[in-house]
């Protein structure tokens, strides 16, 4: 307990090449993420020319003629896009898949045990198994340049991932508070709905993100279900400097790249300590 | 849990109905729950997939009712499109390449921040980012430039832009992927965090060394981790798609070196409006990834242990 112990503690050379070799790893691993920064904002001129990662002065313009968006349409509007069409995975995510996860994991039903294996193998499910029909029942629906085809499915509970996810964490919960419930009269809609739905809130909240962030980050949807310009989103804008960008519109293409990434890192910063951990206990990839 | 107990105040609960609802109204309630899931199962899932093999026996524009060919597509596919066989090639490069690599990183920094006291959250969150960002467009924008000619790649190595050269675009693409370790290293990490400390003391105490209890120790302990990884991140690599359209320009070059099998795919429905081949390749893709992962699931029977059997 002597305050003099402190500088008796022996140097874990050890631990300190660890933390070294972490250092190092992560620099690398940072480096995309600056030179994204640093290119948005810098000149024309500096950004092949230059081998220097810092601008020589900032170049806000590049932002500015971001903004202005592509093809005649605002960044607004594209922000905007993106916005509804992530906004309305998560909700049919959060709604769909805590229904039916309820069902898989705590009411009794013929053939639960078949329908849980069945939901169970469409997780490992490539899309492209099922994208075309897709594609062609939606069509047939004058649905297609619709955001439909890419909230739709989601309040159907077709992302089965999340469903098992939620049965996971339902398992876990103590069964006597239902059965309490009942015994106070609760049918499963009340018991759904005022016990266990806010007792799942961690993995609810786990969903809304990733669902979030997926949908934000999708570009293969997007991509066969969106053509007219003014219905793009942000990903599918920055798609249109894939085809041809020259050099003089890198530093507004990365401006833009930016600003689609800033609500994945505000999330990220916010949600960090559910994501990280919802990872690790379900099995997610980002 | 004697309902007689219980007094009559509410007449809900009668003598005569002592133990719960009937049966089957909380079976239909299990059903109310499950329909938008069987609306899916059914309209997004299951008819889709009886459909797109149906499809693949036809040639389908989307403008014209389908025609019957039989096994057309398939043949075509298997005898006389170069392209197609590229793809598989392609991606079977890609996933031998990304995956084992992805997962051998993952596993070390696991490793490496497993007993760290500070500083682990804060590695943990930061090499866990690239698997969020690394999804999207942005970052595969990024990627293109840095591998690009007169990148920074080609500044410090002087291989010249990799994006442009057949022979190492696949690579690009592949490192993307490998970049995004983070996901699989924070599952090894919660997976590390469960092996039992006696073991470890247990192994020390009959005189194995560090890599020795690794071999051990750790390796059996982790299998069950390990095996999730390989077949997630394995069913997973098979389907890539964004970073080989971004780092070609959407065009799966040079020389059809970054064609991937999906961007294949895409290119014959969706740009070629062949829905029927399309339809076969998709048929064909569920089916290899359908082995794969059986292959994977037999094999794991030699090398993946269970603590408790049947715990699964």
């Amino acid at each position: 307990m002597t305050s003099t112990a402190v500088s008796h503690k022996p140097v874990r050379w050890g631990r300190v090449a660890v933390h070294l070799g972490c250092l190092a790893a992560l620099l690398v691993m940072l480096y995309p993420l600056a030179w994204l920064l640093a290119t948005s904002l810098k000149p024309a001129d500096e950004v092949i020319a230059s081998l220097d990662l810092l601008p020589s002065h900032l170049e806000w313009s590049n932002y500015s003629t971001a903004m202005e968006g592509v093809n005649d349409v605002s960044i607004w509007r594209l922000l905007g896009n993106s916005l509804l069409i992530a906004g309305g995975a998560v909700l049919g995510n959060v709604i769909s898949c805590s229904l039916a996860a309820y069902a898989f994991a705590r009411l009794r039903f013929r053939l639960r045990g078949p329908l849980f294996a069945f939901m169970i193998a469409t997780i490992m499910l490539p899309h492209h198994a099922v994208l075309i029909p897709q594609y062609i029942i939606f069509n047939q629906l004058g649905l297609v340049n619709t955001y439909w085809p890419l909230i739709l499915p989601k309040f159907l509970a077709t992302e089965a991932f999340f469903v098992f996810l939620i049965v996971q964490f339902m398992r876990g919960l103590p069964r006597e508070l239902e059965e309490a419930a009942r015994i106070d009269g609760c049918g499963p809609f009340r018991s759904f709905f005022q016990v266990v739905l806010p007792l799942t809130r961690p993995a609810l909240i786990t969903t809304a993100i990733f669902t979030f962030i997926w949908t934000w980050n999708d570009f293969f949807t997007q991509l066969i279900y969106l053509f007219d310009p003014d219905k793009f989103t942000l990903t599918l804008a920055l798609r249109s400097f894939v085809d041809a960008s020259s050099t003089s519109a890198f530093g507004p293409m990365f401006a833009m790249s930016v600003i689609a990434l800033l609500p994945i890192v505000l999330f990220f910063l916010a949600f960090q300590r559910f994501l990280v951990e919802g990872m690790a206990s379900s099995g997610v990839k980002g | 849990m004697t309902t007689t107990a219980i007094p009559t105040e509410t007449k809900r609960v009668t003598a005569t109905a002592p133990k719960r609802r009937p049966k089957r109204e909380r079976e239909g309630a299990a059903w109310v729950f499950l329909s938008p899931w069987v609306l899916g199962a059914i309209v997004l899932t299951l008819l889709p997939m009886a459909v797109s093999l149906y499809l693949s026996f036809t040639d389908y524009d989307l403008f014209n009712p389908p025609k019957w060919v039989g096994l057309r597509n398939y043949v075509q596919m298997f005898t006389e499109d170069p392209r197609y066989w590229r793809s598989v090639v392609t991606t079977v490069t890609y996933v031998v390449i990304a995956v084992p690599l992805q997962l051998a990183l993952a596993l070390v920094v696991a490793l490496a921040l497993k007993g760290m006291k500070r500083g682990k959250a804060f590695y943990r969150s930061a090499f866990y980012a690239p698997s969020l960002l690394g999804a999207s467009m942005s970052i595969a924008l990024v990627w293109r430039a840095v591998f690009n000619d007169g990148g920074t790649v080609d500044n410090l190595l002087g291989t010249g832009g990799w994006v442009n050269k057949p022979g190492w675009s696949l690579l690009a693409v592949a490192l993307l992927t490998v970049w995004q370790f983070g996901a699989p290293m924070v599952i090894f990490l919660a997976g590390l965090q469960q092996i039992p400390a006696e073991l470890y003391e247990a192994a020390a105490v009959d005189g194995a060394g560090k890599w020795r209890q690794f071999v051990s120790v750790t390796v059996p302990m982790l299998s069950p981790v390990l095996f999730f990884n390989l077949v997630l991140q394995t069913i997973q690599a098979f389907q890539v798609f964004t970073p080989a359209f971004a780092v070609s320009a959407g065009k799966g070059g040079p020389a059809d070196s970054t064609l991937v099998y999906t961007m294949y795919l895409y290119d014959r429905g969706f740009v070629a409006s062949h829905m029927g081949y399309a339809s076969a390749m998709a048929w064909v893709l569920l089916l290899v990834i359908g082995v794969v992962t059986a292959v994977l699931f037999r094999t794991s029977r030699s090398w993946v242990f269970y603590a408790s059997e049947g715990d699964r």
